[in-house]
């Protein structure tokens, strides 16, 4: 038996190839039917397809490229070079590392792992995944459930919206009772308010010069708008400020702030300044209780936390390589019942 | 006999600090259930001690200034047990076991483990004044604990330089109330303390009812502060990291002046 994945990821193909590839509705049934597969699964996301199969004889990896490409009739070409083929352990070890997110654009994400977990769904249902990729898939999500817990790979925001929510729930823990003010009403706020909606946010403020632009903001993430000349009042109740105005200096300021702070010294304010130039003056984060965070910082603090898990990999990769040694016994075992032969092949192309 | 038990508990919050620190210093810290259970387990081999010297005594084991800090230490960890996962301020373990290993091995090497030649009658008053007070000082040990973790919290978030055990800190407004709790049980408990030691019938050293009622005066102040809300949570913390090192120092110097000199 031979258990091998052929596939093209973003390592080695960029999205208009991908997309030529992406497979369509009865790949697997062709893969099974026509190419002598006794077990296939299809891994298709934004970033990967990958056919991981299982098959009595070799199969040419020209010829799973050429069953996968969506308009069938379109000859292969070098197109074909961008494939990568793992097999046996190979393909093992290659299925724990993309399912534990190591293999990963943003190394660590974990949605790659519930991808996975519908593909190998839909591959049970259709009866196209058998007990080898069933004993493959099953041991791939507890690796991953491992990688994730035993290290720090997922630690971290890695994006300027996500790190602020997250930095937002290190100071304030739950959202249901926060109240958030954003002032402007640009794209990059109305992605950081919606990440903080989806979080528990109730009560979010929007004040902007155009009243229309305001309320049209508030109307999609079922917030109120305020009129900017009251952002003050505002800011004296919320915990939360977001700020992206196209003002040419800081509307921010220790002298502006100092008054609205005097009666709220037990409740700490959070400044996310998303503008450039800056709406908020980098002194504000000297006051007692604000914690200002402008764009430069979130940044740094997401390149930070993508270095954190660059740094994890090869705790990852340990945990991995202990895994695979542990499935080689059951998979020649396996290999064996099925042709008799005790050697396993694990040369990769 | 005794004091063998309180070696292996001090191992074992030994242990739980080194494993924090390998960790931290690794940049991998994680707060596994070892810290939980190793202190669970000081704390089992700390009873024993307190129960094997109380049995040796015929009293409540509060009698010289060694058995005072090892109770303290028992306290300590009592209220992490019980308060810790209530709160999920399991990091916390990580502060606590080098406290608490700090206290055992002072109260080891320190060669203060001499039983004071003029004691007062055991009685119950006199012991309820004494356990509870020293259960309350664990209160505020504590209450000390989640002021360093905020004021640790709170320096990572205005520097913006976070590092891999900020992610396991609990976030700055649960510590905030964390501390407050912490607090108010502790002056509920030295205010039950302070009331017991009424009632022993026995005449009352006035430099410890003085000093009772400063470190009372001084929790109350901080509470009072807290619930007017004029003052920054973080001058709260560091007021309770300020209050517990001067109540511990002069639990010290009192119970040490106590058996010097009659006060």
């Amino acid at each position: 038996m031979n258990l091998f994945c052929v596939g093209l990821s973003h390592h080695t193909a960029d999205v208009e190839l991908r997309e030529r590839f992406a497979g369509h509705a009865a790949v697997d049934r062709r893969l099974r039917e026509e190419l002598g597969c006794t077990e296939v699964l299809l891994l298709t996301t934004c970033n990967r397809v990958e056919v991981y199969a299982a098959a009595e004889h070799p199969i040419p990896t020209e010829r799973i490229a050429h069953c996968l490409l969506a308009a069938n009739t379109t000859p292969l070409g070098e197109e074909v070079d961008a494939f990568y083929r793992h097999e046996a352990l190979h393909c093992v070890q290659h299925l724990f590392r993309v399912a534990s997110g190591l293999d990963s654009m943003v190394i660590g994400e974990t949605e790659i792992l519930g991808q996975a977990k519908k593909a190998y769904a839909a591959a049970r249902e259709s009866g196209a995944a058998g007990p080898f990729l069933h004993r493959l898939f099953q041991r791939a999500f507890r690796v991953a459930k491992q990688v994730r817990t035993r290290t720090d790979i997922t630690r971290g925001a890695v994006s300027v919206g996500s790190v602020a929510v997250d930095l937002a729930a290190k100071i304030f823990g739950h959202f249901e009772k926060r109240k958030v003010l954003l002032l402007g009403a640009g794209e990059a706020s109305e992605r950081t308010a919606r990440a903080l909606v989806k979080r528990g946010v109730r009560d979010i403020r929007v004040a902007n010069r155009s009243v229309e632009r305001a309320q049209a903001l508030a109307n999609l993430i079922s917030g109120s708008a305020v009129p900017m000349e009251e952002w003050e009042t505002h800011c004296r109740e919320v915990d939360i400020l977001i700020s992206s105005t196209a003002a040419t200096s800081p509307i921010v300021t220790q002298s502006n702030l100092a008054p609205l702070l005097r009666d709220r010294l037990d409740r700490p304010l959070f400044i996310i300044d998303i503008a450039v130039p800056r709406d908020v003056a980098p002194d504000v984060n000297e006051m007692e209780g604000v914690f200002l965070y402008d764009i430069d910082s979130l940044q740094s603090i997401a390149q930070q936390s993508l270095a954190q898990r660059r740094e994890q990999i090869a705790a990852g990769e340990e945990i991995i390589a202990g895994h695979v040694g542990d499935f080689s016994g059951w998979f020649v075992a396996a290999r064996e019942r099925t042709i008799g032969e005790p050697s396993l092949r694990t040369s990769e192309s | 006999m005794d004091r063998e038990l309180l070696l292996v508990s001090t191992l074992f919050f030994f242990l739980a600090m080194v494993r924090t620190v390998v960790a931290i210093r690794g940049g991998n810290y994680q707060p596994a259930g070892f810290n939980f259970f190793a202190i669970a387990l000081g704390f089992v081999l700390q009873t024993a001690f307190l129960t094997v010297r109380g049995q040796a005594l015929g009293r409540c084991p509060l009698t010289s200034l060694f058995e005072v800090f090892i109770f303290l230490a028992w306290s300590v960890s009592l209220i992490y047990l019980l308060v810790g996962p209530a709160y999920r301020l399991s990091l916390m373990g990580a502060f606590t076991a080098p406290l608490v290993f700090g206290l055992q091995t002072f109260a080891l090497l320190a060669l203060i483990d001499q039983r004071h030649p003029r004691q007062l009658d055991p009685s119950p008053w006199l012991e309820l004044h004494a356990s509870v007070s020293l259960i309350a000082y664990g209160a505020f040990a504590l209450a000390c604990v989640a002021g360093l973790m905020y004021l640790v919290q709170e320096r990572q978030l205005k520097r913006r330089r976070l590092n891999s055990m900020f992610y396991h800190f609990p976030p700055l407004t649960d510590l905030f109330a964390a501390i407050t709790r912490l607090l108010w049980l502790g002056f509920a408990l030295l205010t039950v303390g302070i009331a017991a030691g009424f009632f022993t019938g026995q005449p009352l050293p006035y430099v410890k009812i003085a000093w009772s009622l400063g470190v009372w005066l001084f929790y109350a102040a901080i509470l009072f502060a807290r619930h007017l809300g004029t003052t920054a949570p973080r001058a709260i913390a560091a007021l309770c990291v300020v209050a517990f090192t001067a109540a511990l120092s002069l639990l010290w110097g009192i119970t040490f002046l106590s058996q010097t000199r009659s006060l």
